[in-house]
């Protein structure tokens, strides 16, 4: 099995993407002016929601639910969108996904397909998997196109082009769509990219999408977008293939009345989102010909057979944790190495992927808990972060100086008497550094802390000291002494 | 009411005089304090960091040095988040039943110091006196993990002579994350940045907080930019009183 996600195996690691991404003022103007502003609305139409806790408890339990009775869901999906007229097809890994895909469009002999938003094509990485078939992938939802036609990275799991401007949009677009004359409003830029994709919409056969819900009765299929463009790249096409991570599963189509309120409210601060298009297999006449849905493992049933861990499966994708997040907030999406950024990729990209590939995504985290906090969900995101770092000290990685500190911290716990010695200890170490009750310079790893921070040093009298000079006028105290 | 004091690894190292004025606080509206000296750490730092059974021993050994103690008063929200959130589990792995029980029997009885004031001893006015203007860092354990609401903020409003300059942005982690500090200092120090800046903005003259971990974080970058604000532990400012006010660090 080969199991990626992206590139992300490949990436820098997240304190060495960070600081250069820190650099860049511009990114981080953007990064800071959409989250605000995608905070905001969330926290306004959230607010107006009188049940949205309970929707919150329905919705993880349906999703807990859910991954309880994966297999037997699964199953149920494949049988109902087969005899509405789909074809269902397993994918264990992302090369085998792209193998299915590549073999049906080369059946068909097409040479282009049009994409709306599937963050798991990027993923199994489809894109270059197309292209070395000789076709030519559009992306057709406006963010994807921005992040396509600049050749760039998506930072954002609702919002992909969240780290451009649009001075900066308008540049490209006039540079890849061979423009001489573009406005700067937000509805001309608009207006030039609809140009541009209305020609591919009327020409191109082949559709592909992502899903945001597989419903298992009926074996329809959910996309939600905000632009129309999904629902062009579902409907006019002869032939849809449709990639869905096993996990997006839902028992029934009422389901969709919890999951629809929380998505659209956490994801863009809307009430509803304008398009949300549910198809069932193929109907004579209206729509795709042939549809075709490809199940995708990649990883998932790994995460699945954690227990302490599992939840991260219930991720609906719809962002909330990365605008509340103060570590992405300060470095956008890419410092994170993968499609998925922000806290929900954190702890998703090392479980897909092997642990050993993103090492440093669990500790990209203050564990400050606004995550959880606004999860739709409620996934323990901090929780699970803690769980990751536990794995990666009992797989050997985490460095030999922490390992060695930790140990001597343990024992320094072990009893006040111990940690008394500690203090002594501590206080005579760190005489050579102390100027005026603060230490300036750290060596080694600690140095980190002093190249922005002062350390207060510890001062000649501990509270334990001057709790024992105390006179003892306490009974209690004298026992446990 | 007797009252033991957990007062945390760091404090009792790094801030003394926190658990002085916690000490002078509770005395002072009648209540007895006692320290039991075993006593070490809650095992944060280890747990977060990734080393859950040398916490597991830690968790052990906080439930045999407070066992049977009726009240314990922490000055700290992470560490009272840390043993409200994760010793169930913690215990609940140990599969041990005696470890079980004891955890459940000691839940109840742990309160972070502002909760233990206002909630417990019904005390908003602890005949304070601190004649500066204040500000209040609202750190995240407390805020998420104990969900403190405006406790610390009614304790400041009844200290005679103080000022209280709320805080932009109070929701916004500082940076510190512990080890986080350390293993990600670029962002960790840009999330500083932007705390030190809605500090400054406040223009108080002192920075508070429950948690010394955070004052220990911002009070840090404040320095090196020698920037006139003092970090104060919200105990420090109540154990304050007329003619005193320089409680300090």
């Amino acid at each position: 099995m080969s199991v990626h996600v992206g590139q992300a195996a490949e990436a820098p690691a997240f304190p060495v993407a960070a600081r250069k991404l820190l650099g860049n003022a511009q990114l981080r103007r953007n990064v800071r002016h959409a989250t605000d502003v995608i905070r905001a609305k969330r926290a306004k139409v959230v607010a107006e929601a009188p049940d949205w806790q309970e929707l919150r408890d329905s919705a993880r339990h349906l999703k807990d639910h859910v991954l309880a009775n994966l297999d037997r869901y699964l199953e149920q999906f494949e049988r109902r969108c087969t005899s509405a007229g789909g074809k269902v097809h397993w994918a264990r890994d992302a090369d085998e996904a792209n193998r299915i895909v590549v073999e049906i469009l080369l059946e068909h002999q097409a040479k282009e397909i049009i994409k709306v938003k599937t963050m798991t094509s990027d993923e199994v990485r489809l894109n270059p998997a197309l292209e070395a078939a000789a076709i030519t992938p559009y992306e057709t939802d406006l963010a994807d196109l921005i992040v396509q036609l600049g050749h760039d990275q998506p930072s954002h799991i609702v919002v992909p082009a969240l780290h451009r401007n649009k001075a900066e949009i308008r540049r490209l677009f006039m540079e890849e769509m061979n423009l001489t004359e573009l406005g700067e409003t937000a509805e001309d830029l608009a207006a030039a990219a609809r140009a541009y994709l209305r020609e591919k919409f009327l020409r191109v056969k082949v559709g592909f999408s992502g899903a945001n819900f597989a419903i298992a009765e009926s074996g329809s299929v959910c996309v939600v977008e905000s632009e129309g463009n999904g629902r062009m790249c579902v409907s006019l096409p002869e032939l849809l293939i449709t990639l869905v991570g096993v996990e997006k599963i839902i028992p029934t189509f009422d389901d969709l009345e919890v999951f629809l309120q929380l998505l659209a409210r956490s994801a863009t601060g809307e009430r509803m989102n304008p398009y949300n298009s549910i198809w069932t297999g193929v109907a004579e006449g209206d729509g795709p010909r042939e549809f075709h849905v490809v199940l995708l493992d990649n990883g998932r049933s790994g995460v699945l057979a954690d227990s302490e861990s599992r939840e991260t499966l219930d991720c609906i994708r719809c962002g909330a944790c990365l605008n509340a997040c103060p570590v992405y907030r300060q470095t956008g999406g890419h410092a994170y190495g993968s499609i998925y950024a922000g806290p929900i990729g954190a702890i998703l990209t090392p479980q897909l992927q092997s642990l050993e590939h993103s090492q440093s995504l669990p500790y990209a985290s203050s564990l400050c808990g606004a995550c959880l906090e606004v999860c739709p969900v409620e996934i323990n995101i901090p929780e699970i972060l803690i769980h990751l770092r536990s794995r990666l000290v009992e797989q050997g990685y985490a460095p030999l100086t922490e390992r060695i500190g930790m140990k001597a911290a343990a024992v320094a716990f072990a009893d006040g008497s111990n940690l008394e010695t500690a203090q002594t200890l501590a206080r005579i170490g760190q005489a050579p550094l102390v100027r005026d009750g603060m230490i300036r310079k750290l060596p080694g790893m600690l140095g980190g802390w002093t190249a922005s921070r002062d350390l207060k040093a510890i001062p000649g009298e501990s509270f334990r000291d001057w709790w024992s000079k105390r006179p003892v006028v306490d009974e209690h105290a004298k026992e446990h002494v | 009411m007797h009252i033991e004091l957990f007062i945390t690894c760091y404090n009792d190292t790094l801030f003394p005089d926190t658990g002085k004025a916690v000490v002078a606080v509770l005395e002072r509206l009648g209540h007895s304090v006692g320290f039991r000296a075993a006593q070490t750490c809650c095992g944060q730092m280890h747990y977060n960091t990734g080393y859950p059974r040398e916490a597991a021993g830690m968790m052990r050994h906080f439930l045999r040095v407070f066992d049977q103690a009726e009240t314990v008063c922490v000055p700290s929200g992470s560490c009272v988040a840390m043993i409200r959130e994760h010793f169930p589990k913690m215990a609940e792995d140990s599969g041990d039943h005696g470890v079980r029980r004891a955890v459940e029997e000691l839940l109840p009885r742990v309160w972070e110091f502002s909760e233990l004031l206002v909630d417990k001893l019904g005390v908003t006015d602890t005949g304070a006196r601190f004649a500066h203007s204040v500000t209040l860092h609202t750190t995240c354990h407390s805020l998420r993990g104990l969900k403190i609401g405006d406790r610390p903020v009614r304790l400041l409003e009844r200290v005679r002579g103080l000022r209280y300059i709320p805080l932009a942005a109070a929701d916004q982690c500082c940076g510190f994350g512990g080890t986080f500090a350390i293993k990600n200092p670029e962002v960790s120090t840009a999330m500083l940045g932007d705390k030190m800046g809605s500090v400054l903005e406040t223009g108080a003259e002192v920075l508070t907080a429950v948690d010394n971990s955070c004052l220990m974080h911002i009070g840090g970058g404040l320095s090196r930019q020698h920037a006139p604000v003092r970090c104060l532990h919200l105990a420090e400012i109540l154990a304050a009183q007329e003619g005193e006010g320089e409680g300090g660090q």
